[in-house]
C-alpha cells in the first residue's frame, strides 16, 4: 500500500530538491551571468547579480578572436567518434561477460577498472612519445583513440550491469529459434538494452566532451577541441573573467542543450535496473 | 615600351608563383596576455609582408610552460615558435634546444634591445630568444590615501618608509589595507616576490659553493619583515593572493600600495576597469640602502625550437614581431600606451612614448635590475627573482608552500626557513651540486 504523502511534506521535499538543484547549478549560472557583464562588473565587490547593464561585448570579442566553429567541430568529432568506437568494442565485450562468464570475468572487470585508478599524468610521457613516433600528435584520430581508451572501462562496466538485468532465457530462446550470434546481439539484446546503451552513449559523450587533460596535452592548432578554446582565455596577468566566462558558456552550451533534450533517456538509463 | 610591359608582367608572374611556393604556416605557442592578444590581431600585417600564415595556440601560463617544455624535451615538433620567459631561455639555450638568433639582419638592430633584457636572454653572449615585452616590478600606490596619511611617496623609497606608510594607510574597518603583496605559493608567485625582496635585504639563494642560504640572518630578516608587514597591514587571506587577486583588490580601492609587475600599471590606470584610475602613483620598488632594490626582471620572449622544419619563416616572424616597426604599428593602431614595453632603447627615446605616465618608471625599474648580478653578495647564478637552473622551479615551488603556510599562520617564520633550507639542500644534493 502506498504511503500517504501530505501536501506539506510534498512542499518541503520540492523546496529542498530545488535548493540542492540550484546549489549544483549555481557555478554554471554564475558563469553565464558573468559572461554578460563588463570586466569591471565581473570582479565588483559586492557582486552584482541580475541588475547590471547586460552586454554581448564579450561574445563579440571571443567570436572575433577565436575560430569557435573549428573548436566545436573538433569537440563533436572527438566526443562522438570516441563514444561510437567505444560502443562498438564494448557491446560484444559486455555481452560475453554478462552471458558467457568465465572464471576470470570478475577479475578482468576489476583489472579494466584499475586502469582508471592511475592518474593520467602518470602515463603522459609514454603516450606522448608514442604519439610522436606514430605521427599522431595534434590529430583527431589519435585523440579519438585515446579518449575511447580512457572511457572504455566505464562503457564496459555500464553495459555489463545493464546486460545483467536482461534474462538470459530470452537470448537462449532466440538461439533455439536459430538466431546467429550477430542476430542475437543486434536484434534481441540491443533493442532490449536501448535505454542502457543510450545513457551509456550520452554519459560517455559528456565525459569525452569535458576531458581536459589529454585534449590539452596532445593537441596544438589542428585538433584542439573546446577545452583548449576555454583554456586560451585563462590569463595569469589580467582580469578577463567576463571573456573567460563567455568562452566557457559557448563551450558548454551545446552539451547543456543536448543534456536538456535527452534528460529523460539519461535518467531512465541511469536508474535502469535499480528497482528489483 | 612594350618590352618593358612584358618584362614587368613576367616579373609579376614569377613573383606570384614564387610567393605561394615559399609560403609556410607556422604554429606559435603563446600566453593570453594583453600584448600577445594584440599581436594576434595584427598578424595580417606579417602575412601581407611575407606570405606566411600563422596558427596560434594560446594557453594559460602554467599549461604553456608544461606543454612547451614537454614538446622541446621530447622533440615533439608541434611548435615553430614558443613564447618562453627569462627563466627557460638560458637553460634551454645551453642545452642547444633553441636556434641561436645570431644572424639577424643589421636592420633589426639587436643592439637596440635593452641591455638587461639582452643579458637575461643570452648564453655566452649569444641571443636565444627575442624579447617581445619586458617587465620589472614597482610600487603602485593610492595618491589620495598617501596624502590622507600625511606622507609623500619618494621616487625611490626604502622598506622602512613603505612599512610605515602601509601601517598608516590601513583602515581595516573600511576594508582598506596598506599593502597588498603576493602570498600564493609558486616559484613565479610568492617566490618571485620574496626572492626579489630578499635581494634588497642582502640575502641570496646560494653561496658560491651552491650551498642554500635560508639559514642566513638576511633571509630571516626578509621573511620576518614580510610576515609582520602582511599581518599588520595586508588583506585577509593573503596566502592565496597572486597577481590577479591583488589586481582585483587594488582596482576596487582596497589596497594602499601594491608592489607587482609593471604591466599592471596599464590596468590600474584604465578607468573602464579600475575605480581608482585617477588616484594612482608609481615609485621604484623599495630598498634597504644596501645597493640593490627589490624589483624583478622578466621578459616574455619568442624563441625557435631546434627541431622546427620552418626555421626561416619562424625567424622572419620573430624579426617582424620584435622589431621597431612593430612597435610603430601597434602605436598607430592601438595608441602608444598599448605598445609592448621594456624591450627597445629607441622606444624610450621616442618623445611620444615618453608621454605615457608609467613609461619612465618602467624603464628605471628595468634598468635597476641586473640578472647577472642580482644580490648584494656574490652569487654563482643568473636571475633576479629566480635562479636559472632546471631544478629551481621545483625547489622554489616547495619553499613557496612553506612561506605561504607561514603567512597563513600555520607555522612560524623559523619553521618555514628551516624546512626551506632542508628541502633545498636535499634537492641540490640529489641534483649533484
Amino acid at each position: 500500500m502506498a504511503r500517504k504523502v501530505t501536501t506539506r511534506r510534498k512542499t518541503i521535499n520540492t523546496v529542498f530538491a530545488w535548493m540542492i538543484g540550484l546549489l549544483i547549478f549555481f557555478p554554471i549560472l554564475w558563469t553565464i551571468l558573468t559572461s554578460f557583464k563588463t570586466e569591471a562588473q565581473a570582479i565588483s565587490d559586492p557582486p552584482v547579480f541580475f541588475f547590471f547593464d547586460w552586454t554581448l561585448e564579450n561574445y563579440a570579442v571571443v567570436q572575433e578572436r577565436s575560430d569557435y566553429m573549428r573548436f566545436l567541430w573538433n569537440s563533436v568529432i572527438l566526443a562522438g567518434g570516441s563514444t561510437v568506437l567505444g560502443l562498438i568494442i564494448a557491446v560484444p565485450a559486455a555481452w560475453s561477460m554478462a552471458f558467457v562468464p568465465s572464471k576470470r570475468t570478475k577479475d578482468i572487470l576489476m583489472w579494466m577498472l584499475s586502469t582508471k585508478m592511475l592518474p593520467a599524468v602518470g602515463v603522459l610521457y609514454p603516450i606522448y612519445l608514442l604519439f610522436i613516433k606514430l605521427g599522431l600528435l595534434d590529430t583527431r584520430i589519435g585523440l579519438t583513440i585515446v579518449l575511447m581508451l580512457i572511457n572504455l572501462p566505464i562503457i564496459v562496466w555500464m553495459l555489463y550491469t545493464y546486460f545483467k538485468e536482461i534474462p538470459g532465457e530470452i537470448l537462449e530462446a532466440a538461439r533455439m529459434d536459430g538466431a546467429s550470434l550477430k542476430e542475437e546481439i543486434l536484434y534481441i539484446l540491443t533493442p532490449m538494452a536501448v535505454p542502457g546503451i543510450a545513457s551509456t552513449l550520452l554519459l560517455n559523450f559528456i565525459l569525452a566532451w569535458n576531458e581536459a587533460f589529454w585534449t590539452l596535452n596532445l593537441t596544438a592548432a589542428k585538433a584542439a577541441p573546446l577545452t583548449a578554446f576555454i583554456a586560451s582565455y585563462s590569463s595569469p596577468e589580467g582580469l578577463f573573467y567576463a571573456k573567460l566566462s563567455a568562452a566557457s558558456t559557448m563551450a558548454i552550451a551545446p552539451i547543456l542543450i543536448l543534456g536538456w533534450f535527452s534528460q529523460k533517456q539519461l535518467v531512465r538509463g541511469l536508474t535502469f535496473g535499480a528497482v528489483k | 615600351m612594350a618590352f618593358h610591359y612584358r618584362a614587368l608582367l613576367g616579373a609579376c608572374a614569377v613573383a606570384a608563383l614564387c610567393a605561394p611556393a615559399n609560403a609556410e604556416t607556422i604554429t606559435i605557442a603563446t600566453v593570453n596576455n594583453g600584448d600577445m592578444i594584440r599581436m594576434q590581431g595584427l598578424t595580417d600585417d606579417f602575412t601581407a609582408k611575407t606570405g606566411h600564415d600563422v596558427e596560434w595556440v594560446t594557453l594559460e601560463e602554467n599549461v604553456l610552460r608544461q606543454r612547451v617544455t614537454q614538446d622541446i624535451a621530447t622533440k615533439g615538433g608541434q611548435f615553430d615558435i614558443m613564447t618562453i620567459g627569462m627563466y627557460e631561455t638560458p637553460i634551454w639555450g645551453k642545452q642547444d634546444w633553441l636556434v641561436a638568433l645570431d644572424n639577424l639582419p643589421d636592420s633589426y638592430d639587436t643592439n637596440d634591445i635593452l641591455p638587461a633584457m639582452r643579458g637575461g636572454l643570452s648564453v655566452d653572449g649569444t641571443l636565444y630568444a627575442a624579447p617581445f615585452y619586458g617587465e620589472s616590478s614597482m610600487i603602485m600606490y593610492r595618491t589620495d590615501l598617501m596624502e590622507k596619511a600625511g606622507l609623500e611617496m619618494p621616487d625611490a623609497p626604502t622598506w622602512e618608509f613603505v612599512a610605515d606608510a602601509a601601517r598608516k594607510m590601513t583602515d581595516k574597518d573600511n576594508e582598506i589595507y596598506g599593502i597588498c603583496l603576493r602570498g600564493k605559493a609558486g616559484w613565479g608567485e610568492n617566490m618571485a616576490f620574496l626572492t626579489a625582496m630578499s635581494n634588497s635585504f642582502g640575502a641570496r639563494w646560494f653561496d658560491m659553493d651552491w650551498k642554500p642560504q635560508f639559514d642566513s640572518p638576511e633571509w630571516k630578516q626578509t621573511i620576518d619583515f614580510y610576515l609582520d608587514l602582511m599581518n599588520e597591514a595586508g588583506p585577509p587571506g593573503a596566502s592565496t593572493n597572486g597577481f590577479n587577486e591583488n589586481l582585483s583588490l587594488f582596482q576596487q580601492g582596497k589596497c594602499g600600495m601594491w608592489i607587482d609587475a609593471t604591466v599592471a600599471a596599464s590596468f590600474v590606470t584604465n578607468p573602464d576597469e579600475s575605480t581608482v584610475a585617477d588616484k594612482v602613483g608609481f615609485a621604484l620598488a623599495p630598498d634597504n640602502g644596501l645597493g640593490k632594490r627589490s624589483n624583478w626582471l622578466w621578459a616574455w620572449a619568442l624563441a625557435i625550437p631546434a627541431g622546427t622544419q620552418k626555421q626561416e619563416a619562424a625567424m622572419q616572424f620573430i624579426e617582424w614581431a620584435t622589431s621597431e616597426e612593430y612597435l610603430d604599428l601597434v602605436a598607430e593602431k592601438e595608441g602608444w600606451a598599448n605598445v609592448p614595453p621594456g624591450t627597445r632603447t629607441s622606444l624610450y627615446e621616442n618623445p611620444e612614448y615618453a608621454k605615457v605616465p608609467f613609461a619612465k618608471m618602467t624603464l628605471d625599474s628595468i634598468n635597476s635590475a641586473d640578472p647577472t648580478d642580482p644580490s648584494v653578495q656574490e652569487v654563482p647564478y643568473v636571475g633576479v627573482q629566480f635562479v636559472a637552473i632546471p631544478e629551481f622551479a621545483g625547489i622554489a615551488t616547495q619553499t613557496g608552500q612553506e612561506f605561504a603556510a607561514a603567512l597563513a599562520g600555520q607555522q612560524t617564520a623559523d619553521e618555514a626557513l628551516s624546512k626551506a633550507q632542508t628541502l633545498t639542500a636535499e634537492e641540490m644534493e640529489a641534483a649533484g651540486y
